[in-house]
């Protein structure tokens, strides 16, 4: 038996299961964009009513995702927060530069919080994403 | 990893898959190259050290942009002619390896991109490099997108797939396409990044 001919497909990878990568992805493409519209004006202030929208979006989008994973009966959730877990501390490094870009740059006030909260929901979007795609097919 | 395709060849569904070596998902000897592109970067970022953010910048910028399209463009449609066996092969030594090396170089261009944008007033509205800047910023956008909630999770999907005592080869080529796939895209968006930034260098 080779990889060609594979064994018959596993349970876990025919199960149906709600769109939780892709609302983590939507929270993801929402504080991205949030991110563009915040960095274009720099150094200028931004309009802070946009921002905000796309970051209302963003985290309501990352917790639809929260409660749907939570729901979710037949799941791997060892191999879940073990993917999460790894993901997570790199996507930390990566907003904690990009935090530190923005003070560095004396962003402050109500922009720098936006851009706090943005980065967050950023750096729990992703491994969501990652260990959500992971934990789906994982067999245990 | 040879033993890996060759073992679960050689398997039988009557009898226990033989014992393959682990894929390390996250090569943790590459750790520490990407912590001393970490120091230098908030170096180069807290000390507005001109020379370390042209060089962070340029350096990952071009690795970045490089490997894209040399993976969009060249590796994607080479993998996609080949067996899932060969295809499964060819990432479980090639993908983590991406797991250091992609977060790594895109920190390194974007954190003192943006620095060196500041620093020479290309984000001021009255630049005439702002609206490039602006659409360098719409299509590194749509890459991170495309990389952080679709490529980067297929990868990953597909090792700890190979990790299984029988990994299922048809999951492992459906997840391969995705990568292929989206790997294109962003090679081909990577063509617009060489666009904007020579136009932003020679304006």
């Amino acid at each position: 038996m080779s990889l060609d001919q594979s064994p018959p497909v596993p349970a876990s990878t025919e199960r149906s299961y709600p769109p939780i990568g892709w609302l983590s992805t939507g929270a993801l493409a929402s504080v991205i964009i949030g991110g563009i519209l915040m960095a274009s004006y720099a150094p200028r202030k931004a309009p802070l009513g946009a921002a905000t929208a796309l970051l209302v979006v963003g985290a309501l989008l990352l917790l639809s995702a929260g409660v749907l994973l939570a729901s979710l009966k037949e799941f791997s959730r060892t191999t879940f927060l073990k993917v999460f877990k790894w993901a997570i501390f790199a996507d930390l490094v990566t907003a904690a530069m990009i935090e530190f870009a923005f003070v560095r740059d004396h962003t402050n006030g109500a922009s720098l919080l936006i851009v706090t909260c943005m980065l967050a929901v950023f750096t729990l979007s992703v491994p969501t994403t990652v260990a959500f795609t992971v934990a789906r097919y994982a067999e245990d | 990893m040879t033993d890996t395709v060759r073992d679960v060849a050689s398997s039988t569904p009557d009898g226990p898959p033989p014992e393959r070596p682990k894929i390390q998902v996250v090569p943790l000897k590459g750790l520490p190259i990407s912590a001393a592109a970490v120091i230098l970067v908030t170096l180069a970022i807290a000390g507005n050290w001109q020379w370390a953010l042209v060089f962070c910048h340029v350096a990952g910028g071009g690795l970045w942009t490089g490997i894209d399209l040399f993976v969009g463009l060249v590796l994607g449609p080479i993998l996609g002619r080949l067996s899932i066996a060969a295809r499964a092969e060819f990432s479980a030594r090639f993908m983590p390896k991406m797991v250091i090396i992609m977060p790594t170089v895109v920190m390194m261009t974007l954190a003192t991109g943006f620095q060196i944008a500041r620093k020479m007033g290309n984000l001021y509205a009255k630049s005439p490099n702002h609206p490039w800047l602006i659409a360098s910023f719409c299509v590194v956008g749509v890459m991170a997108v495309i990389a952080l909630g679709i490529l980067e999770p297929a990868n990953i999907a597909v090792l700890f797939e190979m990790n299984k005592p029988v990994p299922n080869g048809e999951l492992i080529g459906r997840l391969m396409k995705r990568f292929i796939y989206t790997a294109g895209i962003t090679g081909i968006m990577q063509i617009a990044t060489l666009i904007i930034m020579t136009r932003v260098a020679t304006q």
